[in-house]
């Protein structure tokens, strides 16, 4: 692209990345704002910001509460998906057995299932048949094992070279050592990938666990501030500010999470994993 | 002697039957979680199904499609699926376009290149129920966006718009994603041989030449890939709908067949006439993902 300058390529990068972080400046500005300010000016307050509505939405939703309880579901997640998925990945892609190839099938089926045709017999299943309402396992059994970092756990052990494995298992190793201490050190960048990219799912997910707990102290936080803004919110002093202190709780780990590791959001692993 | 044991276990079990127990765990939850609750939501579908009180024994006599019937007659679910039309006509192309071109732009940059990717996948990590907050406060009849546009605000405001409600949750879901599909193309354009363009500069083809005969020729399965996985968000749409314009509003101008299966089927206690509307769905997506590969991925 010769013809289009550089420069002129930075000022609309620049331009369009300004306007997809403005939504977020905004809801940082607007929480704490002790009053909306939909002026122009409202958007680059010079003084009058308050935590007010941090101690509002706190009083109103149970903030560390619906933490707590979106860390245990998050953090389930991440567990299952970790000690299950990385066994699944390396035995897709290193080992040679059985059934191999129906599994492997049954992965990229899985990627094509919708979740809505799942939505109703899960929750008859889950909520009505195993009584998994409001709780964690009834939380975290559909999202248990990420199908996507599956794909990626296999395809970094697929890249792994053959050697490897063969000098291992000539010295006698068996599979779960040389997965242990020969292919996991190998693929600690797919693992923090995989660990990234499965965080968002659960730590932002609404629709199932807005089916799945009722009780307000089970509810993650996703949840709870989802219930504050369509029932309660009109009834409070600032309700905007009050959602958007919400917000900027519910957002922030998943923010600084991704900002801290973004480079192992390196397109390349992604990419492989969803293309298989 | 164990030799042919070994060889005899091989040949029924493969060469590592440990493969099995490593992988079991997670055939168990593709069973559980996807593949019987995927047959159950067929079957259902063919039934009379409803909540029963807990313990208590109900038949549940087969209906044929009679729930399909039901579903198809009801004016709310073609006003969903019309809904999801107007989504998916906006939203798709609209993310397909913006995400390559800006993978292109990206790919080739050099200074800030931290920042402005950050920039862009951001709202892709962040939960929708956040930023749908900052999104009402923006779009509220009296909010920024409003205030920016003065005498051409639209009246009524967009959310509680029946003509805007759909294009701004199409709007919003585009902002959302858009940084998943930009990692996706920026992945595909890794793998853009780079004689291609090289030849091309032989050729005498200038920037805009090379983008539309070599890049976007050569990211076409990651097009394919970016419609296909845009199509299936669109169909899932339900947050936005209920959140954003508080339940699929104005007069269900923003309604999804998700929010429907919702309100139909767990809030009125119809899960047969939802799980219907699911299938059809299903059958929706595949229709439209498989005219897309003809149409994207050429005559194979």
């Amino acid at each position: 692209m010769r013809r289009w300058p550089t420069a002129v390529r930075y000022v609309l990068l620049f331009a369009g990345a300004l306007l997809f972080l403005f939504p977020f400046y905004y809801m940082l500005i607007g929480s704490l704002q002790s009053s909306p300010d939909t002026s122009v000016g409202g958007a680059f307050p010079t003084s009058g910001l308050t935590l007010a509505n941090y101690q509002d939405i706190n009083s109103r939703v149970d903030l560390l509460g619906s933490l707590v309880n979106s860390g245990i579901f998050t953090g389930g997640v991440l567990l299952c998906t970790v000690v299950f998925g990385v066994l699944a990945g390396y035995a897709l892609a290193r080992l040679h057995f059985r059934g191999r190839g129906t599994l492997f099938v049954l992965v990229l089926l899985v990627q094509v299932i919708p979740f809505q045709l799942l939505l109703i017999p899960l929750y008859v299943l889950i909520v009505r048949g195993y009584g998994l309402a409001d709780s964690y396992l009834g939380m975290i059994l559909p999202f248990a094992i990420n199908t996507t970092a599956v794909f990626i756990f296999r395809q970094f052990f697929l890249q792994l070279p053959d050697d490897l494995f063969a000098a291992a298992r000539l010295d006698g190793a068996g599979e779960l050592r040389i997965l242990w201490s020969v292919a996991l050190p190998l693929v600690r960048p797919a693992l923090l990938t995989a660990v990234l990219l499965t965080f968002i799912g659960p730590w932002n997910e609404f629709l199932w666990p807005f089916l799945v707990t009722k009780q307000a102290d089970m509810q993650p936080l996703a949840v709870s501030l989802a219930n504050y803004i369509s029932n309660v919110s009109s009834r409070a002093a600032n309700p905007f500010g009050a959602i958007l202190a919400g917000a900027c709780v519910l957002a922030a780990p998943a923010v600084a999470l991704f900002i801290a590791f973004q480079r192992q959001f390196i397109s390349t692993d992604i990419g492989s994993g969803v293309k298989g | 002697m164990a030799a042919a044991t070994r060889t005899r276990v091989a040949a029924t079990l493969g060469r590592h039957p440990v493969g099995m127990i490593l992988a079991a765990p997670y055939a168990v939850y593709l069973a559980i979680v996807f593949a019987y609750p995927f047959g159950f939501s067929i079957w259902i579908s063919f039934h009379d199904y409803f909540f029963a009180a807990p313990g208590a024994i109900v038949d549940h006599p087969f209906v044929g499609l009679d729930n399909y019937k039901a579903v198809l007659t009801d004016p709310a679910v073609r006003e969903s699926f019309g809904n999801i039309g107007v989504f998916l006509i906006i939203n798709v192309p609209l993310t397909t376009a913006l995400a390559l071109v800006l993978a292109v732009a990206l790919n080739r940059v050099v200074h800030a290149r931290t920042f402005l990717r950050v920039a862009f996948y951001v709202p892709y990590v962040t939960a929708s129920v956040a930023v749908v907050g900052v999104w009402l406060f923006l779009f509220n009849s009296d909010g920024l966006v409003n205030t920016v546009l003065g005498p051409l605000a639209p009246d009524p405001s967009w959310l509680v718009n029946e003509g805007l409600a759909m294009p701004v949750i199409a709007l919003f879901v585009t902002w959302k994603q858009l940084g998943f599909f930009i990692l996706l193309y920026l992945a595909a354009l890794q793998n853009v041989p780079k004689e291609l363009y090289e030849s091309a500069s032989v050729d005498g083809a200038n920037g805009w030449n090379k983008f539309w005969s070599v890049t976007v020729p050569a990211v076409r399965p990651a097009t394919a890939l970016v419609v296909i996985l845009a199509l299936i968000t669109g169909a899932n749409l339900f947050t936005e709908p209920y959140l954003l314009t508080g339940g699929g509003g104005p007069n269900g101008a923003s309604t999804s067949p998700v929010l429907l299966m919702y309100q139909r089927g767990l809030q009125q206690g119809e899960p047969d006439f939802a799980a219907a509307i699911g299938v059809l769905l299903v059958i929706g997506v595949l229709i439209v993902a498989w005219i897309n590969r003809r149409f994207i991925e050429g005559r194979d």
